[in-house]
């Protein structure tokens, strides 16, 4: 198959790879409650509010139909239309760089600040310069890199991750913000309150010093118009404002799949995604912006990043039509419960369990196709109809035949499967397996629920338990005439 | 070979499938699906969940309108782009030649007009042209005041696209600088103009506000 060949982003830079696996690393987010208070609290509100916010528009569907097949196109001809928006932003005084990969970008950006003569940037919050890893690059190379959305000011200064697309610091409550800003800023009065108004106006002073300073900022990309070159920052704070206005040199990273072939479909995602995202008709601020504007120096950076590996897969390529909404982590049964930091990748929830792995190869991210269970949600909150459900049945094939092909003794599980095909293959043979299981009664007898099986079968009931076996199978029971009334 | 050229091998390699997309189905509304919709009262309705603040006026009062808006936020150092009619404002500071940075970070506000406004959404768009001014003129100073004349408001996003010149940087504005980073909790005023006051001067009524554009 095509995407083998493919290269996938690297290791050893950015944010796509978690150090433990799923399982381990959501078994210890299960035991952090107030994490577990903070996420309910903030997914149930903007599930209810997301709700009324596509109630109100009697088109959503037809607008999602649309958006999906724009995607597609733009996947089916992704090279025709980037060679498209290149000339055209260079023919607006853009300057375009492409990137293979995470290495290539960081070293692009940071070649460009250092000619700067500069030792700071201001940042937008985006995705893919937290995907790369931009900010260390920067700083190992003396740069500091100022985040100036208030959930990315908050992580920075917390020494944290991000745990959520639209919103990195979900897990945090305001008495933790208030602690991290009293703590990290240095220039904050002790009697701040904890009112999230209280803490945005801390957040504007330390900022807006660092704003009307700065030469150089950097921002990612909602969207970029093939057609005219004209590129898009959906935002709600003005600091992208400020980023994309004040400095006099502009640089911007975004995913090669952000393209849109024409100015007229930015109609479909300009209302797609604000109602998806933060639930709101419109979000407060959208930039546009084609090439040079008022003489400052604009560079674009393209970035593949393991987004060609993607696109090679039919089955998984649709992956790539997220606008990075955040939808279906708030819908998520398993992202509310674990939160962001399990999934080990920037892009968490239903979406990062399809593209993180594909962007990294499965083999670097087994686990994440399993952190679901299916229930479907997902799939029905996508403003761009991305069928994750099935592309983690997938993703999920595509792990067991790559461990077979790696594997030259089978693993436990593999043994385990090929068992139950081979006494599930006969009638006869399943029936008796069945009425061996029954010595399993010796387990479980007070809850009715085998919580722990020695190993190998200590694999299972890790996170899971078991069913104490019936006293007779419901086959047995048909055949003695239970069946009957 | 170049990174160019190397990302655009790996697409076509990608693509060996040779994936067909679908026609792009164009279902949802389409522009002016006004019948009906009065776009004055609806934007005003959509505006004011923002939280912005909205008065309504017509080219008769629009002057003493502007004056009691500057007024009640006590605003008397205010800034107008060039373009903008200069009997609106009298005494404002002129952006020419520019303003620097700094001192717009000391202004008490600015006076603009805008090039058009989208009813379903409470959204007012800027292009920077005359009497808009630079995109740092709206954006330092704390006080936005916004005059948009009925007849340039439409129904929905893709009447508004249609006008705008895609060449053109444009600042979409959607009520105050908000943020929901805290508890999801909304909290008006951020980085950009904290208050933002819209003033729809109504005279140019009755046919062009519906759903034709003056």
């Amino acid at each position: 198959m095509t995407y083998l060949g493919m290269p996938k982003a690297p290791r050893g830079v950015g944010q796509l790879r978690g150090d433990e696996t799923f399982p381990a690393a959501a078994a210890s987010a299960l035991s952090n409650r107030q994490l577990r208070t903070n996420l309910a609290h903030a997914t149930s509100t903007i599930r209810t509010k997301r709700l009324a916010a596509v109630a109100e528009l009697d088109d959503w569907e037809q607008l999602r139909a649309a958006g999906a097949a724009i995607k597609d196109d733009v996947l089916a001809h992704l090279g025709d239309y980037l060679v498209q928006l290149e000339r055209n932003v260079t023919a607006r005084g853009g300057i375009v760089h492409w990137a293979r990969d995470a290495n290539e970008a960081n070293e692009i950006v940071t070649s460009l600040v250092l000619a700067k003569g500069v030792d700071e940037v201001v940042k937008v919050k985006s995705m893919v310069t937290a995907e790369i890893g931009l900010n260390e690059a920067l700083a190992a190379a003396g740069v500091t890199a100022h985040e100036t959305d208030l959930a990315e000011l908050i992580v920075q200064l917390g020494h944290d991750r991000p745990s959520h697309i639209l919103v990195p610091a979900i897990h945090r409550n305001r008495a933790e913000i208030r602690e991290i800003f009293l703590r990290e800023m240095g220039d904050v009065d002790a009697r701040l309150s904890d009112e999230p108004a209280a803490l945005a106006e801390a957040a504007r002073r330390h900022l807006r010093a660092i704003f009307l300073r700065a030469e150089v900022a950097i921002s990612g990309a909602n969207f970029a118009v093939a057609e005219t070159g004209a590129l898009a920052v959906v935002e709600s704070e003005g600091n992208g404002r400020m980023c994309l206005t004040l400095p006099r040199t502009l640089i911007t990273v975004m995913g090669i799949e952000k393209v849109v072939p024409t100015w007229r479909d930015l109609e479909v995602f300009l209302q797609l995604l604000p109602r998806s995202s933060t639930a709101e008709r419109m979000n407060p601020y959208t930039s546009t912006w084609a090439g040079s504007v008022d003489g400052q120096e604009f560079h674009l950076v393209l970035l593949d990043n393991g987004r060609t590996a993607t696109l090679a897969d039919p089955k998984g390529r649709a992956a790539l039509r997220c606008i990075r909404c955040s939808a279906c982590l708030n819908v998520c049964p398993v992202y509310e419960r674990t939160g962001g930091h399990a999934y080990g990748s920037v892009y968490p929830g239903p979406i990062g369990a399809v593209l993180s792995p594909q962007l990294t190869g499965t083999a670097a991210n087994a686990s994440l196709p399993f952190a679901s269970t299916l229930c479907g949600a997902c799939f029905d909150a996508c403003p761009v109809a991305i069928d994750i459900p099935s592309m983690l049945v997938h993703l999920r094939a595509r792990v067991v035949d790559e461990k077979r092909a790696d594997h030259v003794l089978p693993n436990p599980e593999a043994v385990a499967m090929r068992a139950a095909a081979w006494s599930m293959g006969s009638s006869r043979r399943w029936r008796r397996v069945l009425r061996l299981l029954r010595v399993g009664r010796v387990l479980g007898r007070r809850s009715g629920r085998i919580r722990r099986l020695p190993p190998p079968l200590s694999a299972w009931t890790a996170t899971r338990d078991a069913p104490r076996p019936p006293k007779q199978s419901f086959g047995d029971w048909w055949v003695r005439g239970g069946g009957r009334s | 070979m170049s990174a160019r050229e190397d990302v655009l091998s790996r697409i076509s390699t990608a693509l060996r499938d040779r994936p067909t997309a679908p026609p792009i189905a164009r279902t949802y509304h389409q522009r002016n699906a006004t019948a009906g919709i009065d776009l004055v009262d609806l934007f005003t309705e959509r505006a004011l969940d923002y939280a912005a603040v909205l008065r309504r006026c017509d080219a008769s009062t629009l002057i003493a309108t502007i004056e009691s808006v500057l007024a009640a936020h006590g605003a008397r150092r205010v800034v107008a782009p060039s373009g903008l009619p200069r009997e609106w404002l009298p005494t404002a500071m002129r952006d020419e030649p520019a303003i620097s940075v700094a001192e717009l970070d000391q202004v008490d506000g600015v006076l603009t007009s805008c090039a058009v406004a989208i009813a379903l959404t409470g959204t007012v768009v800027l292009d920077h042209g005359p009497g808009q001014g630079r995109r740092a003129l709206t954006l330092i100073p704390d006080l936005h005041v916004l005059v948009v004349r009925a007849g340039q408001i439409v129904h929905g996003v893709p009447d508004a696209l249609a006008l705008l010149d895609p060449t053109r940087a444009t600042t979409w504005i959607s009520g105050p600088s908000a943020t929901s980073d805290i508890e999801l909790t909304r909290v008006e005023g951020v980085h950009g103009p904290r208050r933002l006051e819209v003033i729809v001067c109504t005279t140019d009524t009755a046919a062009t506000t519906k759903g034709t554009l003056s």
